[in-house]
């Protein structure tokens, strides 16, 4: 075979062909492949009932087979969205409830507590994790469809930066504060600094909590106020910025912020379980109806003294069973 | 010689010939269908809050109070409008200078040394994502401001920081490529009549390219209103329109990451959301058809 | 001031705003390197996030983001390159072909944020896909191909007209000159572009908060299953990709050392991204010299 250059015109046209021919062959067959196996993927997993898609009616079908033992073999896929502060304990615990039972996959995603209901309500989800009552963010049509399940409590505090002299607000210097009619911290007792609201978005279920057993009223977005949805900023933000003041869930707390008293009273896991300190909230897990098998062993074992006394303190919640009181949707307290 | 040739190819010549018709139109029915649908889903689900829920479009468009979970529900987007437009056209004005020195830079007064190590500047900052910008800005930007200027540090002079440096290559690329496209008579006339290099870029070059540059100027500022993630960060998301360019504002993209997650579809707060995501479509095709019509004026 | 003094200042300072920009990016990489590259480990890169422990990772996070990128391109590549072959070859000069490229530069100026959105409504709640790789990967699709159509156009004009003039006179089709002829020389174009486009696609984050989930569940990485929900090929499962997880780290991090974490994933990030557009260069450079037979 002459070299490539040194073949004529015809001769080369044929030898770049061929070889281009080649290269083009394998790279087709290559793309063939990797598509039929994507789409081979697609058509079983609709079989199956795939992860996110009609993941009830196949739990029930995968269990029918195992009843017997009903805590041994269990198997099927959970999907559970929703508030981002529930997230670190469903998470926790679905590891811990893998490990027990090999042949169930529990997913466990965000998107916050408007989407989780949303989704639950909708089917698209088995559970759906909630800061906040159904009956607050669904119409009441929707929300009477979900049942709820109750599994910690999440406190939350007033929190201020370091260099705030103050210690603790009351109800009415919150509301003050927090509407705008004082506007810096010498009025409160502290130095002649500027007060830097950082809120939460008026959407947000954190907010919802603060607003009611805090403040006792809605508060509003006021100009000059900072808004992030996320604890984590919102923590940066007001350990950054001289007079900020903000609110977190307990599980946030940590030593790059001040923690005030409400009402002389101090933000602890015994003081909300026993009543003395009001702004907490159920952490809710919502089902469509009552839960399927699985999904009903799943929350069961959230409520277990593994999980509650473990996973739920861990992270900064208090257990459910811990609280001396209960509190309905419309604040009415029961011991 | 020919005829035989040719029926005796025919046949597979028709086949592939056909194979590739079919397959290259369906591709292109599949980008028009996305379009369409996009639009279609964005639309009908942001058009809901005004004909579902009663919502007045004008109230929307300059109402200044935006609290759709409040008693009463208010639906006034203006501040989130005014803060993207404020953002993105502060942005466009820091980073269209200094994109015109970068590009004037790499095509006249050092093209071998711009091009080898310019540009690759140029397109590192444009590969950088979007959340690495806006962590950057939360963690420098905003704490610098606060200490420097009076205010909070975050607002809208934050957010056009981050946002200027984010349209830079946008603005670069288009100018370099409307530089080099001048052809060289142009210049080589002005040298000849004893022209300065400045002379000749102020006077003839830049009015020149001008519509090029403005192509570019308009891209830059359609990217700066649809960025979100980086925006957010550093804006501070007070809905309100803000009193200095150190004060929490919002804009559209912030509003909506901020928010949607914590609505359930179907309310009318979510719907009002996809409301504001419908205006922000609706931007997006003004600039689209304002480039267009700039490149149509720049061909004569 | 004279002409010359002007020049002079205008020189001067045009230097100094480029230097000030390559100052900027200098600045900006050194940044997030200095403070992520301390962090990186084989650890880092390989284990499971900790929610509230110390010595949480970004594997799997990593893995999303690439099997992601992977799944995209291979649904981007093909509609992409098909619907550039037509822009560039068989659309007649009409007003309808007018049309169509106004509808790709729409589609490629629409923000990621609308494009997520879009997934949310469509794919993830709509068809029922859920918080899923798909999904993931159709929204990445719609944000890419606009991208992919302009960069096959691109390619393919710049063969020279000779070269397609001369297959068609040999007698090929059409369609076999565009494949066999035109596709291959226009490779390097399209084959930078494509990675450069990839890397856009890798350091996406707004268009997937609402579609592939802003969680990862456990992966078995020892499961090759794409069948089986622990597998991590399987499509249909949620899929937090790097940059999700950076953004969900500076929001909600519990974990005592969220800060570094997100600095190395961060680091992570820019450094791939860094690899991709260098490929693209070498790579282009290297295959335009071998398919121009340049020496």
């Amino acid at each position: 075979m002459p070299a490539f250059y040194n073949m004529n015109c015809q001769e080369k046209n044929k030898e770049l062909e061929g070889e281009l021919y080649e290269m083009k062959k394998t790279v087709m067959m290559l793309m063939v492949l990797a598509l039929t196996v994507v789409l081979a993927a697609c058509g079983q997993n609709n079989n199956n009932g795939g992860a996110s898609s009609a993941p009830a009616s196949s739990a029930p079908a995968s269990e029918s087979a195992a009843s017997e033992s009903p805590a041994a073999e269990l198997s099927g896929s959970l999907l559970a969205t929703g508030s981002s502060a529930l997230l670190p304990l469903v998470e926790q615990a679905s590891k811990k409830f893998m490990d027990i039972h090999k042949g169930v996959s529990i997913q466990v995603q965000a998107g916050g507590s408007g989407t989780g209901l949303t989704q639950v309500s909708e089917g698209q989800s088995d559970i759906g994790n909630s800061d906040v009552f159904a009956e607050e963010k669904l119409d009441a049509a929707k929300a009477a469809e979900l049942v709820d399940h109750q599994v910690a409590v999440v406190g939350m505090a007033a929190v201020v930066n370091p260099n705030v002299s103050v210690d603790s607000l009351t109800k009415q210097q919150l509301v003050d504060i927090f509407t705008g009619k004082v506007t810096n911290w010498k009025d409160l007792g502290g130095e002649d600094q500027k007060i830097q609201i950082i809120n939460r978005p008026s959407s947000s279920g954190t907010r919802a909590t603060f607003e009611t057993y805090a403040l006792g009223q809605k508060s509003e977005d006021l100009q000059g106020s900072i808004q992030e949805d996320s604890s984590g900023t919102v923590r940066k933000l007001v350990g950054e910025t001289p007079g900020a003041i903000g609110y977190l869930a307990l599980s946030y707390l940590d030593e790059s912020i001040k923690v005030l008293k409400y009402d002389g009273v101090e933000a602890t896991v015994e003081n909300v379980a026993n009543g003395t300190y009001p702004v907490w909230a159920y952490e809710h897990m919502y089902t469509k109806g009552e839960p399927s098998e699985l999904a009903k062993a799943f929350l069961d074992f959230m409520l277990t003294d593994e999980i509650q006394n473990n996973d739920v303190v861990e992270l900064g919640y208090i257990p459910a069973n811990k609280m001396e009181i209960k509190r309905d949707v419309n604040g009415t307290i029961t011991k | 010689m020919a005829q035989p040739l040719e029926r005796q190819q025919a046949k597979p010549h028709l086949a592939e010939e056909w194979v590739g018709k079919v397959y290259t139109l369906l591709c292109i029915a599949f980008l028009i269908l996305t379009i369409f649908s996009l639009v279609y889903f964005v639309a009908s689900k942001g058009l809901s809050t005004f004909f579902v829920n009663g919502v007045n479009v004008i109230d929307l468009l300059t109402g200044l109070k935006w609290a759709p979970e409040g008693e009463p529900r208010l639906f006034g987007a203006l501040p989130f409008i005014f803060g993207s437009f404020s953002t993105s056209l502060l942005a466009a004005a820091i980073a269209a200078p200094l994109g015109f020195c970068a590009s004037v830079f790499m095509v006249e007064i050092a093209p071998k040394f711009g091009r080898q190590y310019l540009q690759p500047v140029i397109e590192l900052l444009a590969g950088i994502p979007s959340v690495v910008y806006g962590f950057v800005g939360l963690s420098v930007i905003v704490p610098f401001f606060r200490d420097v200027f009076p205010g909070q540090g975050v607002g809208i002079a934050a957010g056009s920081v981050v946002l200027s440096i984010m349209i830079l290559p946008t603005i670069t690329t288009i100018a370099t490529d409307a530089l080099a496209a001048l052809p060289k008579g142009l210049k080589e006339g002005s040298y000849a009549l004893g022209a300065t290099r400045w002379q000749t870029i102020y006077r003839i070059v830049l009015p020149t390219t001008l519509p090029a540059l403005m192509t570019g100027i308009v891209l830059g500022i359609a990217r700066a209103f649809g960025e979100a993630l980086a925006v957010q960060m550093v804006i501070g998301n007070a809905p309100h329109i803000p009193r200095s360019l150190f004060e929490s504002a919002s804009t559209l993209t912030s509003a909506i990451t901020l928010s949607m997650g914590n609505t359930a579809m179907g309310t009318v707060a979510n719907n009002a959301l996809w409301s504001l995501a419908l205006i922000l479509m609706l931007m997006t095709f003004v600039f689209v058809f304002i480039v267009r019509w700039l490149e149509r004026r720049s061909k004569i | 001031m004279s002409a010359k003094t002007a020049n002079k200042i205008a020189t001067s300072v045009i230097v100094a705003v480029s230097g000030l920009i390559v100052l900027v990016l200098a600045g900006l990489l050194g940044y997030i390197l200095v403070r992520g590259l301390g962090h990186l480990s084989f650890d880092f890169l390989t284990s499971a996030p900790e929610t509230i422990r110390r010595g949480g990772g970004i594997g799997p996070q990593l893995f999303n983001s690439v099997f992601l990128l992977f799944l995209t391109m291979i649904i981007t590549i093909p509609l992409g390159l098909g619907a550039g072959i037509y822009m560039s070859e068989y659309a007649p000069a009409n007003k309808v072909t007018n049309g169509i490229r106004l509808i790709v530069e729409v589609l490629s100026s629409v923000p990621s944020i609308i494009v997520g959105l879009f997934g949310l409504l469509v794919l993830v709640n709509l068809f029922g896909f859920g918080f899923s790789l798909f999904a993931g990967a159709l929204a990445l699709t719609v944000f890419n191909l606009p991208l992919m159509v302009r960069i096959t156009e691109q390619g393919l004009r710049s063969v020279p007209r000779e070269q397609k003039e001369a297959s068609l006179a040999l007698g090929l089709s059409k369609w076999k000159t565009i494949t066999s002829v035109m596709l291959p020389i226009s490779m390097p174009v399209i084959l930078t572009g494509t990675i450069l486009a990839a890397g856009r696609v890798f350091g996406e984050a707004a268009a997937l908060l609402f579609t592939a989930g802003m969680s990862s569940p456990r992966l078995d990485f020892t499961d090759w299953n794409p069948f089986s929900p622990f597998s991590p090929l399987n499509p249909f499962r949620p899929a937090e990709t790097l940059a999700v997880h950076i953004w969900k780290i500076n929001s909600e991090g519990l974990a005592p050392d969220a800060k570094e974490i997100a600095a190395g994933a961060s680091a992570v990030l820019v450094i791939t991204v860094l690899a991709f557009n260098f490929s693209a260069r070498w790579l282009g450079r290297y295959l335009y010299r071998k398919f121009t037979a340049i020496k």
